[in-house]
């Protein structure tokens, strides 16, 4: 997508247009067990992300040619609403949501056991009820939380955040403004007990100083949201125990 | 996507093995690209074309460039367009049909490399303003897989474009008349992509199909003619570690570097 | 060797519990020397093993597990059965009809029909093949009454509680029979749709509490005053 005229949303002292600090993130607020019928569920919203992400499986894959004979098969669909975003999106799949499927598909594979489970299927569905930049790093920290919902071993939980360029600046967490005016967009998923990256992407211009430098940022920024999804997945057995213990 | 023939098991041992202490089956050195055989302008029909070979991988490109309209927030830029087809002759694993993931995210790669360098001057492809644009179509199709298809595909593409002429034309009253005679498309970088296989915990440029069957995981990284990164990719169900990430950057730089030279004569 | 939690602390997955000679028990996985947490739990360890109670996981099956299941599918050899797994479970028509029988004389649905509840008991299981089942051996075969009750099975050994504790005190406080399956399923029948509601109740207490202390006090409790709550409302009535 062409990039639109760039309006100024960093001033002088480096203060962006929602008041945050280059390095800080937007604030996050996310719930897990949100939906009845699926196995694992959860919910984000971040900044003016507002996201779903739902998890059905380990179960008998469907169709059954698809079955993978030593592993569970993980499948992932990421869609937009047709109101989540400014000028209305067309329902049908649009070549970047089947990119970003298949992306953000491997960024949660590395932290799933897969060989556990062979001849299943895990389906990962992430619905973006709104959108405002960096919804695929939203749409993963909060998919890795519905497979934690849904009891599905994991070796790590899988965190994303974006970091770029920005009107000459490095900055964390980007609007959809700021991505579509700046210089550079770098979207990292991570698993952080690991020091695994399973997302990494990239587009814009940076030299590789630059580049370096925006990579940690991004790595700080997840390692923000990892405490954050840590706590919400305890904070209901917590709240349970804190009533009842007295 | 189909799944692949099941590479043998012992092959597939032998393969990492050799990783590890360096070497490839093939013979050649963790950061060597296979051989570039590259030919321009084969196909009449299309403004531009270009025939890769990197090893036994084969990719054609073709470009067309018509007249649409521009974006409504960039009304003074032509329109780039790029498309990639896995056409079912070039592998037991393609079937027939709409585009699938893989096509679908081996165009969108090529496409993020030139249009985030800003290859092509957009702003040169005007018309009209806000009216009429010109647009410019690169095909991907690939003819032969036997491994990293987008390195192949960006090359081939970056050579298709520098192989592109635009027929001149005027404009007489809103309506455009063709006159004789060429122009070339006009291109100001060249981005250049470098995929990197995990094998073993080590890092190879250039993975061949087999080496692709045992790999964990890949990342490309696109460089611009200036050593900028202008796009990157990691693919594949494994990760990278943030060390590896920084190795093959600076790996890269050098890659771009040689097949750039391959890409761009004169 | 370091073990970095206390026993009964909540951990999620990716925690890194213990570095050493540990055994990884349920629920973690060891890479090189470090056992990390699969699943989010409760840790616990005793000297050679670190492993996690999960407080929220489906049920795998085992072989020599009782599970109540629901009948899907009828097929010509037997039938399919929904056991709340990953996997479908198969019962063998062979395993119901003491004879040899033949598929087009035998009315398999007559016996099980889809929609069907039985409790069985799991006698195959391996990665390779769908979990097999019996209904050979006594208290095996059609449910034929009663409320199912869906729990996270691994909560399940909290529901029989130390040495049947807790089942024994819910059974004789509501007076309810109480079949336990393995896979997270539980059928109370009882005499009275308000004896079986307390049943309900005080599973679905244990579930939301499971990984707190004082448990089965809390719950004998409950069911007591809801008792009393019931019988003076039908005094005043």
């Amino acid at each position: 997508m062409p990039k639109r005229k760039p309006e100024k949303s960093i001033d002088e002292n480096d203060v962006r247009i929602d008041g945050r600090k280059l390095n800080e993130l937007r604030p996050v607020k996310i719930e897990v067990g949100v939906l009845g019928n699926a196995d694992g569920s959860a919910y984000i919203e971040q900044g003016k992300n507002k996201i779903l992400a739902a998890v059905y499986g380990p179960k008998e894959v469907h169709p059954r040619h698809l079955a993978l004979p030593d592993r569970a098969l993980l499948r992932c669909r990421y869609h937009m609403a047709p109101f989540s975003v400014e000028e209305r999106k067309s329902p049908a799949p649009s070549r970047r949501e089947v990119e970003l499927s298949k992306v953000i598909r491997e960024a949660l594979e590395p932290s799933v056991f897969v060989e556990y489970y062979p001849q299943t299927s895990v389906d990962i569905f992430i619905e973006v009820l709104q959108a405002d930049g960096g919804t695929r790093c939203a749409g993963i920290t909060v998919a890795s939380l519905a497979l934690a919902d849904a009891g599905i071993p994991m070796r790590d939980l899988v965190v994303a955040c974006a970091a770029g360029k920005a009107e000459g600046r490095l900055l964390v967490d980007l609007t959809d403004l700021e991505d579509k005016g700046g210089e550079a967009d770098v979207p990292l998923a991570l698993m952080p007990n690991l020091n695994a990256i399973t997302l990494l992407q990239m587009d814009g211009g940076l030299t590789i100083d630059e580049f370096e430098k925006v990579v940690n940022l991004a790595i700080d920024g997840c390692r923000s949201l990892y405490s954050i999804q840590k706590e919400t997945l305890k904070s209901k057995y917590i709240a349970v125990k804190e009533a009842v213990e007295e | 996507m189909s799944s692949l023939p099941m590479i043998v098991r012992v092959k597939q041992k032998r393969i990492a093995e050799l990783i590890s202490s360096g070497m490839r089956l093939d013979g050649r050195g963790l950061t060597d690209y296979r051989e570039v055989k590259l030919e321009v302008g084969l196909i009449e029909r299309a403004e531009g074309s270009a025939r890769m070979r990197l090893g036994k991988t084969e990719v054609m490109v073709g470009t067309k460039i018509e007249v649409g309209q521009p974006f409504p927030d960039v009304p003074n830029e032509g329109v780039l367009t790029v498309n990639a087809e896995l056409v079912p002759l070039a592998s037991p694993s393609f079937e027939p049909g709409p585009p699938d993931e893989n096509s679908i995210e081996l165009a969108r790669i090529v496409d993020r490399g030139i249009r985030e360098s800003k290859a092509i001057e957009l702003e040169k492809l005007c018309i009209e303003p806000g009216k009429k644009v010109f647009v410019v179509f690169i095909d991907i199709y690939v003819l032969n897989h036997d491994g990293n298809l987008i390195d192949a595909s960006a090359m081939a593409a970056l050579a298709a474009l520098l192989n592109t002429k635009m027929f001149n034309y005027e404009v007489e009253s809103g309506e455009i008349k063709v006159k004789p005679g060429y122009t070339p498309l006009p291109i100001r970088n060249f981005p250049i992509a470098v995929t990197f296989a995990k094998i073993n915990d080590k890092l190879v440029v250039d993975p061949w199909l087999e080496e692709e069957q045992v790999m964990e995981t890949r990342l490309t990284i696109t460089m611009d003619k200036d050593g900028k990164i202008c796009a990157m990719q990691k693919g594949g169900h494994g990760y990278f570690t943030l060390q590896q990430v920084l190795e093959a950057v600076k790996i890269a730089r050098e890659k771009t570097e040689e097949l750039r030279k391959l890409v761009v004569k004169g | 060797m370091s073990l970095f939690y206390e026993r009964k602390q909540l951990v999620t997955p990716g925690d890194l519990l213990a570095e050493g000679d540990y055994i990884a028990g349920e629920n973690t996985y060891r890479d090189n020397n470090k056992i990390y947490a699969s699943r989010v739990g409760l840790v616990d360890y005793d000297a050679r093993k670190v492993h996690v109670v999960a407080l929220k996981a489906f049920y795998v099956p085992s072989v020599g597990d009782t599970v109540i299941g629901k009948i899907v599918e009828v097929g010509t050899g037997g039938w399919t059965v929904d056991i709340n797994a990953p996997y479908l479970a198969m019962l063998r028509a062979s395993d119901v009809l003491d004879r040899p029988f033949k598929p087009q004389t035998s009315d398999l649905p007559s016996i099980f029909d889809v929609g069907d509840l039985i409790i069985a008991k799991i006698v195959a299981y391996d990665r390779t093949r769908d979990p097999l089942l019996t209904v050979r051996e006594p208290g095996l075969g059609k449910i034929m009454r009663g409320q199912l009750v869906k729990i996270t099975p691994t909560k399940i050994p909290r529901v029989i509680g130390r040495s049947g504790s807790m089942i024994s005190m819910i059974k004789k406080e509501t007076a309810c029979q109480i079949t336990i399956g393995q896979n997270g399923l539980i059928l109370i029948s009882g005499k009275t749709p308000e004896d079986e509601r307390l049943a309900v109740m005080a599973l679905h207490k244990i579930e939301e509490e499971s990984h707190t202390s004082g448990l089965t006090d809390r719950v004998t409790e409950m069911i007591k005053k809801e008792k009393e709550g019931v019988e003076h409302a039908q005094k005043e009535a």
